[in-house]
């Protein structure tokens, strides 16, 4: 990885025939930092995380993560992050312990490796009740915290979360975002997305797309400052107001 | 006041997974009532939908929409009722048009006939009514799905977390919807997972676990649970939340946007005082310690630490 950089970002545009969903965004981000990428609906977030996840081709522009190109090293892009996503993360009728091995054994980490990180994490987030329970029978604060551990099993270097917090209770909401500092202070890059205005408080630093493009980008601090707004929810309000697109 | 929804001592349990979905409900909602059921997932609220929807059966209990069963008249409830599911039920492969005719067809009506009810979303969906639902955005399906349940003009609104997954600035203009419908006398149930939005219903029922923790107006609700909070930040929250925690006489800290709410086991002046001393004694930085009120997420957190 070159210095202190997880992902950089010059010009990066994604083009579906005349659509431009991604418009030349440039941005980098820092080793160990909480990076929140919000943006309305239809705005560009979706297609963005897939080109950084090596899963989309971009139309040109120039990207890395973790040091690795998004054009032609898009293998080695997925061998050192962590993805997880609000809709599918973890296999339903597996056990919480299975999908940690399966997930972990998919990264390549030997048994005896897989083994120990797995009887650390149940320890670390007392879950041991629920680890040899299909996964579907788990409430969701439950399920969230398991797939978001085997997301970073394999400790990767960036970790792109899609809304990982949808629909969860106020105190599982507010544990999850503890498991995130956490794996940030051991130097893991953060990537995540939110509709929780209150959330994007808690990230280092903040983008926000409106119509393909990133409209802003800075602490939540400076911000709300910028924008004379005493919240992060009208930051984005008077930001996402502009856009065009969807309407 | 008249009762448009009458729910009383309903439990459901699901058989082939033994989850209690429903324990012992009961509410009623007026006519023209904005009535919302907040609660994370897992709480029970689509259950409660599809019972109220006639689509299952409770265990045991009883439902009625404007005077009708839900066991007996099931007919005539589901000719006044509009029905939007939380996941999206339309026909991908319809257009736009085509998905508002034929749910207006089914219910013996026209588009033209109840223009005027849908007219201000309509013309918001009108560029595209020539896409299929399929391939429309996010809030533009919800925009739809709105649409085809309002067609017949019900009296009744069931709308089940129509905001989950929407970005803030959509869910703003989805609300300021429900506003004019309710205007137009239309009774509405409404569920979310965001607690913000309680504050746009009439009134709330906060849910866990399939248990109703509480129900009142947001404010009734805010006033009930009042008691001292402190919200405290400082130059490195992360380490002040570890701290926080660690501190003797923290109830509890949670992370609130920019802030930290405490509730202290013993609160007074000196306290607090005591409390700004050991943050400095960490080395915590640009220490600020606010009284404020809890909010609807601080309640909901009381209820549900309560419970468990």
């Amino acid at each position: 990885m070159e210095g202190n950089i997880a992902i950089r970002t010059q010009d990066l545009t994604k083009r579906f025939g005349q659509f431009t969903a991604v418009d030349s965004i440039g941005f980098e981000v820092t080793r160990g930092e909480v990076f929140g990428f919000l943006g309305a609906n239809g705005a560009g977030k979706t297609t963005a995380i897939r080109m950084l996840c090596g899963l989309l081709t971009p139309t040109s522009g120039a990207a890395s993560v973790a040091g690795f190109d998004v054009f032609t090293q898009r293998e080695k892009i997925k061998q050192h992050i962590g993805y997880m996503s609000q809709k599918f993360s973890l296999y339903a009728n597996l056990t919480a312990r299975e999908n940690l091995l399966f997930y972990g054994g998919i990264y390549g980490l030997n048994k005896r490796v897989l083994k120990e990180k797995a009887d650390a994490l149940i320890r670390e987030l007392g879950v041991s009740e629920y680890m040899d329970k299909p996964v579907h029978s788990l409430p969701l604060g439950w399920k969230q915290k398991i797939a978001f551990s085997s997301a970073i099993l394999h400790n990767p270097s960036v970790v792109f979360l899609d809304e990982p917090t949808g629909g969860v209770d106020p105190i599982t909401r507010r544990q999850f975002w503890d498991m995130i500092r956490a794996a940030a202070e051991r130097g893991i890059t953060v990537f995540v997305t939110t509709h929780y205005m209150d959330e994007a408080e808690y990230c280092d630093r903040v983008s926000i797309m409106v119509d393909g493009v990133i409209a802003a980008l800075d602490s939540p601090e400076a911000l709300k400052s910028q924008y004379g707004v005493n919240s992060m929810d009208g930051v984005f309000l008077q930001l996402a107001r502009t856009a065009k697109r969807g309407k | 006041m008249t009762h448009s929804i009458h729910i009383s001592n309903i439990s459901k349990q699901y058989a082939a997974s033994g989850v209690q979905a429903l324990k012992d409900i009961s509410f009623d909602v007026g006519e023209g009532e904005l009535f919302g059921i907040i609660g994370p997932d897992g709480a029970g609220k689509t259950t409660l939908f599809r019972i109220v929807a006639t689509l299952i059966l409770a265990d045991a209990g009883e439902v009625t929409l404007c005077g009708y069963d839900v066991q007996k008249s099931y007919k005539a409830i589901r000719n006044i009722i509009g029905y939007m599911p939380g996941r999206f039920s339309l026909y991908q492969d319809l257009t736009v048009e085509e998905n508002i005719r034929f749910f207006a067809t089914i219910f013996n009506t026209t588009l033209e006939e109840n223009y005027h009810l849908i007219k201000d979303i309509y013309v918001q969906l009108e560029p595209f009514k020539n896409r299929r639902a399929g391939k429309l955005s996010g809030g533009m399906k919800q925009k739809l799905a709105l649409c085809c349940a309002l067609v017949h003009e019900p009296q009744v609104l069931l709308l089940d977390e129509p905001t989950t997954g929407v970005d803030p600035v959509s869910r703003k203009e989805f609300w300021d919807m429900l506003d004019v419908f309710k205007r137009k006398g239309i009774t509405i149930l409404v569920s979310t997972p965001y607690m913000d939005e309680a504050a746009r219903c009439d009134r709330i029922a906060l849910m866990q676990q399939g248990k109703i923790l509480d129900i009142d107006t947001y404010t009734g609700i805010l006033q009930r649970h009042a008691r001292p909070l402190l919200a405290i930040r400082s130059s490195s929250m992360y380490r002040l939340l570890l701290d926080l925690r660690q501190y003797d006489n923290c109830a509890s800290c949670y992370s609130f946007g920019s802030v930290h709410h405490v509730l202290l086991k013993t609160h007074s002046t000196e306290h607090i005082a005591a409390l700004t001393r050991y943050l400095v004694d960490k080395g915590h930085q640009n220490i600020t310690v606010e009284d404020i009120h809890p909010d609807i997420e601080d309640v909901f957190i009381d209820l549900m630490s309560n419970v468990a």
